[in-house]
This record gives C-alpha cells, structure tokens and sequence, in this order.
C-alpha cells in the first residue's frame, strides 16, 4: 500500500526538484500521446524541446524564444506578486491590451514628430500607467466593496478586448491606411520603434525589462519590507494584520505592479513585435503567465526558466505542427499536462510517500 | 463495578515522524468508572483517546471492549461499538440550529420533529436544558458543549470520552456538568475524563492513569492523593511556583474608556462599554468564559481593531485610532492567542517570524529593507533567554510544539521591553514547566515596570499572577477586583454577568443566612 505523509517542514529540495521530474513526466507522457498519433515520439519531442535552440533552423526560432518569453516573464512576474499574497488577478491580459493602447496613442499623438529620447519613455510610462489604472478598477471595488477580483479582473479582459477593436477601427486607425482597421506601424515610426537590440537574438527592450523585473522582484520579496508583507499576508493572513499590514493598500500595491507590468509588456508588444494596435493585437500572453507563474513556483528565478520553458513549447509546438503535421490541439494537450504534472508532483514538496503495508493492530 | 473491564487498552504505541506520541501505554476503564487521563499538554493523552475513538490507528498494541477485540478503523465504527466522545473544539455549524447539528453527528438520526423531542428529553433528564430550535452560532460556549454532549447521549455510549471539558465553563457550569456526569455514572456508564485540572480529577474520578512523555507513569485513586502529589506525578520534578516580587505601582499606563468594538467576525462578540485602568507595574487579570470578547479584546488593544481615539489610552495620549505598528513604536505590544496563524506564520521560519512584530522595536527596518542579520540575531536571542527547543532559528514555526512556539511568541514580545503587554492565553497548551517559566517571565517585567494585561481562561493562573481581576462577559467587563480574598463564587458570578452590584447582592444574602 502507498501512503502519503505530511512532512514536518516543506522540502526545499522537492520544492526546485518538481518543476525537473514535472517536465520529464511530460516528455514521458507526450511523448506516447504522439505515438498513439502516429508520430515518431523521440522525434516529436526533439522537435518541440531541442531543434528550436539546437536544430537546423535554430537561428531563427532562437530569436523567437526570447520575444515570447519577455513577456510571459514580465507579466507573470507582477502576477506571482500578488497571487503570493493571495491577491488573484486574472485579468492580466487585459491590462496587457490596455497599456499597448495607452502606449500608442502617445506614440501616435506625436506622430510624425521625431524625437526618440522624449517620446519612447513617455509611451513606457503611458504603458504601465494603462495597465495600473485597468487594474485599479478591481483593486477599488474590492477594497471598497469587497467584490471578488477574480472576477472583476477577468471580465475586464472582455471590455478591454471591445475597446481594442473599437479604437483599431476608429481612434487609432491608420489614416492612411486605405480603411484597413489597425493603427499606423509603431516600428517603422523612429521614435517609438521597439526594435530588437542585437540582431537575431529576439532582444528589445520588453526582454531587458523583464531581466530587470526578474532582478527588482528577487529583491523585493527576499530584502524589502513590501515582499516580506506580500509573502506574510499569503501565508496567513491574520498574522499579517497583526504585523500591521494595511490589507487594502496591499490590494491596491499588488493589483497596480501586476497592471504596470502587463502594460508595459503590452507597450513592448505593440511596438515591437507586433508593430501596431490591432483588433487581434492580443494572443493569450495575459492568461498564459498565470501558468507561467505558477510553473516557476511563484518565485522570480522560477520565473525567468518558466517563461523560457513556455516559450519553447510554443515555438516547439508551432514547429512540430508545420514539420510533423501534430494537429494544434495535441500541442495544447501537450502543454496541459506540464501544469498539470506540476501540480501532481507538487504533493510531495508537503507530503513523503511511504511504501508498504501499514501495522495496524 | 464487574471484575470485567469495560475498556482494557494493551501496550499501544504510536509514533509520528520524529515523536513518539504513545509508548507502551496499558490501562483499563471499569463500567462505570470515571477514569481520569492525566497529563500535561504533548503528554500524548489526545493521541491516545483519537486511537480508542478510531480517528487514529495504533503502531502496535491491542484494545479490548466488553470483552471483545476492539479496532476501531473509524470514529463511525467507534460510535457503533458504544464509544462517544466530546471535543474540547466543538464541531458545531454555527449557522445551523442545535437539532440540525445534532443529527450531523449521527449514524441514523430520526425525522427532525422526532429528533427536536428527543433532545428536549433528554437534556431536561440530564439537567442540561437546550433549545433545539436554537441557532448554534448564538449559544455560549457552556451550551455548545452542551450540544455535543447530547449528541453523544441521544448514542446511548457505554463509554464516554471528555477531553478538557471545562475549558470553557464558568465554576457554576462546572458544578452542573459533574452533576450529569455522576448521574450517568450512576447509570453505568464509563467516562474517560482527560483533564490537567487537579482539583477537578479529584473530585470527579475514581481512578486515574498519568501520562508523561507518552509513557504511562502511573496510576492511582485520585481521591487518595493530594493536587500537589498528582501534578508532581505528571511533571516528573518538583513543580516552582511563580514568586511575585512586591514591588511598586507606577501611573496608569493604559486605560480604557467605553471602549465599545465590533467585532469583524459576524458570530463574534462586540466589546461594549469597557473601562479599565492598568498602573506601571501591574498584572491585570481578565477572565471569562471564552468567546465573551477576549479575541475582540486583544484586538482593540494590539491595534488590530481600531477604536475612537480617545477610548484607548497609553500615558494619557490617545492611541485607538493608531494601527498595530504605530502602537508597537509606542511600546504597547500584544501577543494573541491562536500560535499559529495569528502570533506567528505557521510556515515562515523562527527568523521571519522575530520579524513579524519585531521590526520595529528592534530596529530591522532601513529605507524599507529587512536587516535579516539582526533578525537572525534577534530570534536566537529569544531561543536562548526563553529555553526555545528547536534545531535553529530557521525552523518553521509550524515545526514547532506548542509550548515551545508560545514561548517563542511571549519571548519575542517580552524581549523588545514593552511599556504595555497585552497576552491573551500565553498559557494555553503549554507543559507546567514552560507555562511557570511564562508566568514568572510576564511577572518580572511586570517588576521592571511594565503594565501587563493577561486575558486567560484559566483562573488559576490569573488568581497565581494577577493582582487584580476582571471577566468578560457578552463583551461587558466587570468592575475589577482585587484578587486576594476573591472566592471562586464571586468569580464565577462575575463570569457569568453579575456585575456589582449583585455580587454585592449575594453577600447580604449570604449575611443573612
């Protein structure tokens, strides 16, 4: 018989072995989910986890890596924050929607004025200012009336989306644009061009900040006094309160990092990679750093492998549709079962298995 | 009383990863019998009734009941074998009503008009009477115990099992409660009394087996030993008794005026209309039954719940509108009762948790950021001075026992020389020895010049180090007293609502007797 047991204290060990044992197990069990698909399992998976950075066509998916990866990164960074302190915004890729359009519309209320040095930061601050002020809306409600922000924050998403289809149709549509709705190409406008910063790395400046939000967030959870209180009030709430943490400042804080952060990787996005506001400008990254948070245990390093992890699956995924022709849902499935081997092998950070029968009298 | 015994418990052990809980344990409860578990707090007394109730499953050993082989491998198979048991934290649904709880805890509970007669029956034959249209949430803790009790009843159990049932009754609950429990002796029915109050044991029981360590140590016909033999028994040394040092009061450090808080639980109790004055110096002793305001209580005085300023004083200047921290820099301080969960986070380390109310006093905060160095140093400083048992300060708190966490969490207050302390059950399942050493650590500081309020449950302790003494109830607080000369009826009136002037009431009535 098998039996769980609850350990004394966490393993430490278990708590960085878990995300290893979860990928293998999901290479393990992908890799026969292809089989039954009719697929070469060994070469399935080397063409999801080792052709993108080692294969023939590397130098080009390489690049890619990191341009999805920053922002997974960046925005599951300001997530971990709060679901750290039990605060849950869901609503991320809403927030990531507005700071792209807040971003834009400075950029492009300059337009075509050039001048780098003035117009780029203001798009960075109108970018992460978009994203607090659409996170601040489930923030006030629940601290003044105790709304549930998992709520609020998700179907914000939705409004967010209507307006991004409303504005590439009408505020921010191209002039010139022969009536096509989306806006004019934030990349080929100087002054608010997001280019890559090393060529055929994938680099701009949405990566550099993701770095720089992997190294602030390491500091402030481990140093500051505002991670101690996050970590505090996650681990037990009462206990927080009488540590004085103001649970209602600490909304309003965890909410507005998280929506800086999503609006800055929507700023990065729409001047970057995808180059102008769209209608379909948002593909998933909000909802997919939830993933990528809980995927790197909440903790910033974690983060920073996780999103490169996620990064690969998808790129690897894209690859192993257009070479092995593996439909796109068993890419989906694929990336299903790394969450949720996570969560199964999570059990034994807090529980030891015991082998055996049990003496019973 | 036959030969047979109804209950006959051979060499059980039980180990836990790390502790063994139970070693070799043997004793045996006649019919009719009241059989006393006697033990401090990690004695293993819990460990042993959860096996006999089937929630926990021996490493080894056997258990007879009526002569049969007796393992329980559920509280269900339990209850079916004629074993009921009382809890010492009630599992009541606040928001239902007495019957519907009830039938909750039963195998087959009849249809409910049936059930609501039946526990009318009962209860009135027991001298416990109950409403069953009664909504749990609004009963005292005396008439929550009540309901499980009933609820065991209405099982006709050959054996009962109580574990610290009077916790939570004032002295004349206490009365009422022996007065049923003898009747159901008198009835045959075993009872399997776990308790650490001595007087009560002698009082009640007929035999009484001691725990010690998970080893029984003894056993003896309570009756027969003195209060003072029996604790000796369970402590295994001889036991010190706090000295408090005569000493000088100082000015009223912190005073309540109509302090009136509602309580942020919705089947809490709201405090109303408490004054109270605390001189430089002294402990002051409030009581009560629990859940009459003694969280809200502490709350109000930590900071926790915020109060119109003036209604809570420190040196004259009013503090109720000042939150945890800023009252912390003032130097009133608070340690809450609930360990884990509230006075610390269960699975922060010992460092991050001397952090948790210490960062201020102790200086561990610049330009926002944690000096863990000084932390780390802080906890093992707390560790040392307070006889903390654990590996290091990086444990988690949960890690911990009880005791030794509570030391860890009066330590850590005690350590940053508050002007006000403010404990709420700094005793409260803790081992005789550490719960002495706590008592005699809050009296020295007490005679350096602290004021201190210790809120507590158990009136021995309060009467051992109080000089004066108050009680909740219903979130009132009663007028002072002070604690020389208080009788245990006065205290039991003041528990239960009697404020004053009827306790001056009874005096002349017993004047003219």
């Amino acid at each position: 018989m098998i039996t769980l047991e609850k350990r004394p204290t966490p393993s430490k060990l278990w708590s960085y072995l878990t995300p290893i044992v979860a990928v293998i197990a999901t290479m393990i069990a992908g890799g026969i989910m292809f089989g039954f698909l009719g697929n070469d399992p060994v070469a399935a998976i080397r063409t999801i986890f080792w052709d993108p950075i080692f294969g023939e066509f590397a130098f080009y998916y390489r690049g890619q890596l990191l341009v999805k990866a920053g922002p997974l990164i960046l925005i599951a960074i300001g997530l971990s924050m709060g679901f750290r302190a039990g605060i849950w915004n869901i609503g991320a890729e809403g927030q990531y929607i507005m700071g792209a359009i807040f971003a834009a519309a400075v950029g492009l209320a300059f337009y075509p004025m050039e001048a780098r040095w003035l117009i780029f930061p203001l798009m960075v601050v109108a970018g992460a200012v978009g994203g607090i002020l659409w996170a601040m809306i489930p923030g006030i409600l629940k601290t003044k009336f105790n709304t549930n922000e998992i709520l609020v924050s998700l179907l914000l998403v939705y409004v967010a989306e209507s307006i991004l289809a409303s504005v590439s149709l009408s505020l921010l549509r191209n002039p010139d644009g022969a009536g096509f709705p989306g806006s004019r190409n934030l990349r080929q406008y100087e002054s608010s061009a997001n280019n890559e910063l090393i060529a055929g790395w994938g680099m701009h400046w949405g990566v550099v900040a993701a770095f720089i939000a992997v190294i602030f967030a390491y500091i402030l959870l481990s140093r500051h006094i505002m991670g101690f209180n996050i970590r505090l009030t996650g681990e037990s709430p009462r206990a927080a309160r009488f540590a004085g943490v103001n649970p209602d400042r600490l909304v309003l804080f965890c909410l507005g990092l998280s929506g800086a952060l999503a609006g800055l990787a929507g700023m990065f996005e729409v001047t970057g990679p995808a180059a102008q506001i769209s209608i379909d400008f948002n593909v998933g990254y909000g909802f997919t750093a939830i993933i990528v948070a809980f995927l790197g245990r909440l903790h910033p390093i974690g983060i920073l492998l996780a999103g490169m992890l996620m990064a690969l699956t998808y790129i690897g995924g894209e690859a192993a549709q257009a070479s092995l022709g593996l439909p796109a849902a068993a890419i989906q499935a694929f990336q299903g079962m790394l969450l949720f081997f996570l969560l199964a092998f999570d059990v034994l950070t807090n529980f030891r298995v015991r082998f055996g029968r049990e003496v019973t009298a | 009383m036959t030969n047979e015994p109804l209950l006959n418990i051979q060499g059980l052990r039980k180990a836990y990863p790390g502790v063994v809980a139970n070693d070799d344990v043997s004793f045996a409860v006649g019919k009719g019998e009241v059989h006393a578990l006697l033990g401090e707090n990690g004695a293993g007394k819990s460990t042993l009734v959860k096996m006999v109730y089937g929630l926990v499953k021996p490493d080894i050993g056997t258990m007879t009941f009526d002569g049969a082989a007796y393992t329980p491998g559920s509280p269900h198979e339990a209850r079916s074998t004629g074993v009921a048991m009382v809890f010492q934290h009630f599992s009541l649904f606040e928001a239902l009503d007495v019957a519907e709880n009830v039938a909750l805890g039963m195998e087959n509970p009849p249809p409910m008009g049936q059930l609501a007669a039946r526990i009318r029956e009962v209860s009135e034959e027991y001298g416990l009477p109950l409403d069953p249209n009664r909504l749990v949430g609004d009963l005292s803790a005396g008439e929550r115990q009540r309901v499980e009790i009933i609820r065991c009843l209405l099982q006709d159990p050959k054996l009962l099992i109580m574990d610290e049932p009077t916790s939570v009754l004032t002295p004349q609950e206490v009365e009422i409660l022996f007065q049923t429990l003898r009747q159901l002796q008198s009835e045959g029915t075993s009872i399997l009394y776990i308790s650490h109050k001595l007087e009560e044991i002698r009082a009640l029981c007929d035999g009484a087996t001691i725990l010690r360590l998970g080893k029984v140590v003894g056993s003896c016909d309570p009756r027969e030993k003195s209060a003072r033999e029996l604790a000796e028994l369970m402590v295994g040394t001889e036991l010190k008794t706090p000295t408090v040092a005569s000493h000088d009061l100082g000015q009223v450090a912190l005073s309540l005026t109509n302090l009136s808080v509602a309580s942020s639980n919705p089947f809490g109790t709201s405090l109303k209309d408490v004054s109270l004055d605390v001189q430089a110096g002294e402990v002051l002793g409030i009581g009560g039954v629990a859940g009459n305001g003694q969280d809200e209580l502490l709350g109000a005085l930590s900071g926790e719940l915020l109060s119109t300023p003036e209604s809570v004083k420190f040196n004259g200047n009013p503090i109720g509108h000042l939150g945890p921290n800023e009252r912390r820099t003032l130097g009133v301080l608070a340690a809450p009762e609930e360990r884990l969960g509230h006075a610390a986070a269960p699975d922060m380390s010992l460092i991050e948790n001397a952090a948790l109310t210490a960062n201020i006093r102790k200086n561990m905060v610049k330009n926002g950021f944690l000096d863990w160095g000084k932390a780390k140093a802080f906890a093992e400083t707390v560790i040392k001075e307070f006889d903390v048992r654990t590996p290091g300060s990086g444990n988690a708190a949960r890690a911990l026992s009880g005791g030794n966490l509570q030391k860890f969490v009066i330590g850590r207050e005690i350590l940053q020389s508050p002007d006000v302390l403010v404990v709420n059950q700094p005793t409260w399942g803790v081992d005789a020895s550490a719960a002495a050493s706590i008592r005699q650590a809050l009296l020295d500081l007490a005679s350096e010049g602290a004021a201190i309020i210790v809120i507590s449950q158990d009136l021995d302790e309060l009467m051992e180090i109080s000089g004066r003494f108050a009680a909740l109830n219903e979130g009132r607080l009663s007028e002072p007293r002070c604690t020389i000369g208080l009788t245990i009826d006065e205290i039991g009136l003041m528990m239960g609502g009697a404020h004053g002037m009827e306790v001056a009431h009874t005096h002349q009535s017993e004047g003219a007797v």
